[in-house]
């Protein structure tokens, strides 16, 4: 067991598949002379080379197609788009051709590659550079997309995504490079697609991930037990493909569900899993679910209105006490 | 390289087909025969609805497909636009596959997946097929980033319409295979409309070739009615991505006699009927067959027999399509994820 931050495991993750399998390759602005934006590819450059870790002009639509070229031809690239909000210059790219190419091409190519680097807001860095895009990516199908809450999965989940043979979407917390966590010795993979429960509970079940489970919902969930409700936390770690299993049968347990998320309401993931527990566990339900999300806007840049915009402890326990008929 | 190369094979005064061997001649001029009889059977299929969706016909470009395709070998690549028939049946894809495909049967090239615009197969390295103008530029690209990684010499080559020169994704891709010595060769099938609208009207640059001039690519044009102009011209370019992983630019000047797609008029109002007959006298299939007749390397009997072979051919792929089955509706949710093996 060894303690180290989540950019270390990332970093971790890479080098290890790296050594692993020739045909990976790191990619994106800045990952090889400068060590990566974030320093998430530090030392990478040195121990692999150019040809194998490589800086790109800012470019990412026409990267991250050289990214679906090379998958296609049989490498596995690691395509790191220096924050997810970059990622819509290359959106055309990701849906319209990496998501669809297995399927397009009858099972003649498939596109397995990693697109990974930093989602959500950060601090007062405005509309363009806080946002929270995982219900974009989650929408479609051909893609899987997975976002770790803490150090030890953001090694394990990385590694299976590299060696995963569908696009991936890995999208760490821009703000949670430096958080700390325990990792395994040796060699360890986590399965895409198994959420885990992080915290036992029997009153209402609630639904996070990334950031906002680390940050803000575990904060809840103590605060919750200090009042005498006992929440059940669930990180699914992979919005798609979905652990649906896990969270309908907590729901059994529990009978309320909260979900909470960094994105906007409208067509959030939590209206997914609110629509699937609906579906999944009606009868089970005690009160309707109850959704925390970003405000419905874009998020401005004074530190006053991104806080007010954002989910909060104080509105998840809001949220709580509502499904338990407390508020 | 960086001149225009139209006239380059017709001055070469030893021999005006390049040494190339007989057989080949004569398959460059079946293949582009069959290409323009299969085309036309899919104008015919489309209009008694047996084709569906878009459907954009090669006829007129012939020599381009064959040509350049001809400059390859069978483990180089080939990526392209949703104008991909042609070009499937030179890189030699089954052309029942092809017909079976535009009739949404399981035994097409992509089992119904894909439709007229998305033909694929692997075994031939053929790429594609893709719809969206000049995002598959960026892909040829990276496929030829994973020749160059594993230090193969298989090359690349990405053909687009005139129209795909307008968008960022066409430049990025030319910046980076330059900057990244990427052996792949941007071929152009400048057939002077995007859709309806010229090239006049749509690039400040009506020399298509010389966008490459900003990445310090080589690049030149190329009668793209002359199949012996077009593979000399790619020959040369493959020649050199073998040999220094460098990317070249070719713009083929050719024609298309149909409409956009199916879906639009032979000449609408975009062009006239005077221009699109005119062009038609520039047949690549007929200039090809008058210099073998010329060089008495084949007599009118050949053609004739030409004629009746690919017609037997065409009608074969036909009723191949015709009495394949449909996909069954298990294949709905197929091919959607991969299978991966557990991490």
């Amino acid at each position: 067991m060894a303690t180290v931050s989540i950019r270390e495991a990332l970093n971790q993750a890479m080098d290890e598949e790296m050594a692993r399998d020739e045909r990976v390759f790191l990619m994106g602005e800045e990952v090889a002379n400068y060590n990566g934006a974030y320093k998430v590819s530090q030392g990478l450059l040195q121990k692999y080379g150019p040809r194998r870790v490589v800086d790109t002009p800012i470019a990412e639509e026409g990267f991250t197609g050289i990214g679906v070229g090379a998958a296609m031809a049989g490498l596995r690239p690691v395509i790191e788009v220096m924050t997810f909000n970059f990622s819509l210059v290359a959106y055309d790219q990701i849906v319209n051709h990496a998501a669809k190419m297995y399927s397009m091409s009858g099972g003649h190519f498939n596109a397995p590659m990693v697109v990974r680097g930093p989602g959500g807001a950060a601090h007062m860095l405005a509309a363009t550079h806080s946002q929270a895009l995982e219900a974009i990516y989650t929408h479609i199908p051909g893609l899987k997309v997975v976002m770790p809450s803490n150090a030890k999965d953001a090694k394990g989940l990385l590694k299976s995504s590299i060696r995963d043979e569908n696009p991936v979407i890995f999208i760490e917390s821009e703000m949670m490079y430096g958080d700390k966590g325990d990792i395994p010795d040796g060699e360890y993979t986590i399965p895409l697609g198994k959420g885990q429960i992080v915290r036992e509970g029997s009153d209402v079940t609630i639904v996070s991930w990334s950031k906002i489970l680390a940050r803000v919902s575990a904060q809840a969930v103590e605060k919750l037990a200090s009042e005498g409700i006992s929440a059940e936390l669930i990180d699914p770690r992979t919005l798609r493909p979905m652990d649906w299993d896990l969270i309908v049968e907590s729901v059994k347990k529990t009978n309320r569900l909260v979900v909470v998320e960094e994105g906007w309401p409208f067509n959030g993931v939590g209206a997914q899993i609110s629509h699937e527990v609906s579906h999944r566990a009606f009868d089970y339900l005690d009160a309707p679910v109850v959704r925390v999300t970003q405000e419905d806007v874009p998020l401005p840049y004074a530190h006053n209105l991104e806080k007010a915009s954002l989910p909060s402890v104080e509105k998840v326990v809001a949220a709580v006490q509502n499904v338990m008929y407390k508020a | 390289m960086s001149t225009a190369s139209a006239t380059a094979p017709k001055s070469a005064k030893a021999d005006p087909f390049l040494g190339l061997p007989k057989e080949t001649l004569l398959k460059w001029y079946d293949e582009m025969l069959l290409i323009r009889r299969f085309e036309e059977k899919a104008a015919q299929l489309y209009g008694m609805g047996k084709i569906g969706g878009f459907c954009h016909l090669y006829n007129g470009q012939e020599a381009v497909s064959t040509g350049s395709v001809g400059a390859l070998q069978p483990d180089d690549y080939v990526i392209t636009a949703y104008r991909d028939h042609g070009l499937a049946i030179s890189k030699g894809l089954d052309p029942k596959s092809l017909m079976a495909e535009l009739l949404g049967k399981y035994t097409g090239s992509t089992k119904g997946k894909g439709g007229s615009m998305h033909f694929f197969d692997r075994s031939k390295n053929f790429l594609g097929g893709h719809a969206i103008v000049g995002s598959h530029v960026p892909i040829g690209a990276g496929v030829a980033f994973a020749s160059k990684y594993r230090g193969e010499k298989r090359v690349v080559l990405c053909f687009m319409g005139d129209g795909a020169t307008n968008i960022g994704s066409f430049y990025e891709a030319l910046n980076l295979s330059s900057l990244w010595k990427l052996p792949i060769i941007f071929i152009i099938e400048n057939n002077k409309y995007s859709m309806g609208t010229s090239v006049e009207r749509s690039s400040s640059v009506v020399d298509l070739h010389k966008k490459a001039l900003s990445f310090g690519m080589r690049n030149g044009w190329v009668d793209g009615h002359d199949v012996l102009a077009v593979y000399a011209a790619v020959s040369d370019a493959v020649r050199h991505a073998r040999q220094t992983y460098e990317p070249s630019l070719l713009e083929m000047r050719t024609f298309r006699y149909r409409g956009h797609s199916m879906s639009d008029p032979v000449h609408g109002h975009y062009r006239t009927k005077d221009e699109v007959e005119q062009t038609k006298k520039l047949d690549p299939i007929d200039i090809f067959a008058s210099l073998l007749k010329k060089h008495s390397v084949i007599d009118d009997s050949f053609l004739e027999g030409s004629e009746a072979r690919i017609k037997a051919l065409v009608e074969e792929t036909v009723e191949f399509a015709q009495n394949s089955p449909e996909p069954p509706l298990s294949e709905l949710y197929t091919d959607v994820y991969k299978e991966s093996e557990e991490a």
